[in-house]
């Protein structure tokens, strides 16, 4: 290692005072140790992936709002969907000829759970509105990928995907004893589904009976 | 025969490169870094596949802890000054320049702005003891409406981020998300964890 030589300048007798060379090399050596330890604290201590958020819209909250103003819902394309404690969902159609709920199901998060009921149901009434495209969705992202699309040409077709009207539309309701990672779940099952119409609507006191019985059946 | 002489080579090696790449790193992490604000409660946000980042300006942050207390906290100390104010204008508190100047560098907050007074009062590294309830957020005392109401007062581009823990039970997040919808906020986000998870 470079050393700095102490104690220079000596005078030889008789002659001129000469200044001793001096090395120009530092050891560089305990400059590199702190500079990787302040790496390692920085390294650390950073986070590099920003928290995400998933955007909600509401409907606007207005108590002039009459029930003849609201939207109707085609029973057919209509799902409820109902999330209750120990992650449980129970989901109901209303039957179209009735008007009537049919009977409900208890199912979980799993992917053979809510997320398959959801994706057959969807193709389903595509496939009944005659629209073909419903598995596009990732055609188009990879398009984009690959530069085939800008950006715009990509949101516009899946938001024409995801807002078809024969599209399925999907209630959402919790109860209280759901939790909110629940919620959470169950609008990134939208996501994940391409669902575009969707709401989150307060629970009534017939569904919360619905929820009693249909969980009876499988605690007996 | 002569004997062979190993020329001998100095161990020193020169560190000039390898410090060279070392403070640009430190000088790259250096930057990247931003320091994580105190919260005053830890929160475990649920996991999803949504992939929109989360602002840095214009935002303000509701936080439902997993026993349902509400905390706030809003970006930007100018705002935060005005917001100060005007809230205690509206509920009769008078604060001190001090306290303003005080709670526009604090970051996340949940106590009524009756006990607003104590918890300014304190060190910035005594906060952490002091019990914070929560923001009143039901419908008897709804302080957090107020909050939202006077936070787009002050910023009209502000919009509303909830980071709410995963065991949160739902009757607390709905009271919050009613309580937006009243103050016509029907557009928000929820702070989310990335998964990299999707349709098979």
């Amino acid at each position: 290692m470079a050393e700095i030589e102490g104690g220079g300048g000596g005078h030889k007798k008789g002659g001129k005072p000469k200044g001793k060379k001096m090395s120009t090399r530092v050891d560089f050596t305990p400059m590199v140790d702190l500079g990787f330890l302040l790496i390692t604290f920085f390294m650390l201590t950073t986070s590099m992936n920003k928290p995400k958020t998933m955007e909600i819209n509401m409907p606007v909250k207005d108590e002039q709002i009459t029930e003849k103003d609201k939207t109707k819902v085609k029973a057919s394309q209509a799902i409820t969907v109902l999330l209750t404690e120990n992650n449980k969902i129970v989901y109901y159609f209303i039957n179209e000829t009735t008007g009537e709920p049919e009977t409900p199901v208890i199912t979980d998060f799993s992917k053979g759970g809510i997320r398959a009921t959801l994706l057959t149901k969807n193709r389903e009434l595509f496939e009944k509105g005659g629209y073909k495209n419903f598995d596009s969705i990732p055609i188009y992202k990879e398009m984009y990928r690959m530069n085939k699309i800008d950006e715009a040409t990509m949101r516009a077709n899946i938001s024409a995907i995801k807002n078809n009207k024969d599209g399925l539309i999907v209630v959402i309701k919790a109860d209280d004893k759901a939790k909110y990672k629940n919620l959470v779940d169950i609008l990134d099952e939208m996501l994940i589904c391409n669902i575009g119409r969707y709401a989150i609507v307060d629970i009534t006191d017939v569904e919360r009976d619905l929820i009693k019985t249909a969980m009876a059946t499988i605690n007996k | 025969m002569p004997k062979v002489k190993v020329p001998r080579k100095s161990t020193s090696v020169d560190m000039t490169a390898m410090t060279d790449v070392a403070f640009l790193l430190l000088t790259f992490f250096m930057l990247a870094t931003q320091f994580k604000p105190d919260e005053p409660v830890q929160v475990n946000a649920p996991s999803s596949v949504a992939e929109v980042p989360l602002p840095d300006v214009d935002i303000m942050t509701i936080t439902i802890a997993n026993d349902g207390r509400v905390f706030f906290a809003m970006e930007g100390q100018q705002y935060k000054e005005q917001l100060i104010t005007k809230m205690g204008e509206l509920k009769q508190i008078k604060f001190t320049p001090e306290e303003v100047k005080s709670f526009s560098l604090m970051s996340s907050f949940g106590v009524p702005i009756s006990q607003l007074k104590q918890l300014l009062a304190l060190k910035v590294d005594e906060r952490g003891q002091f019990k914070q309830n929560g923001i009143p957020a039901d419908s008897l005392n709804n302080e957090l409406a107020d909050w939202v109401w006077q936070s787009r007062l002050v910023n009209n581009n502000v919009r509303v981020a909830i980071k709410g823990d995963q065991e949160t039970n739902y009757p607390v997040v709905k009271q919050v998300i009613s309580t937006l919808q009243e103050k016509k906020v029907n557009r928000f986000n929820f702070i989310t964890n990335l998964t990299t998870e999707s349709a098979e």
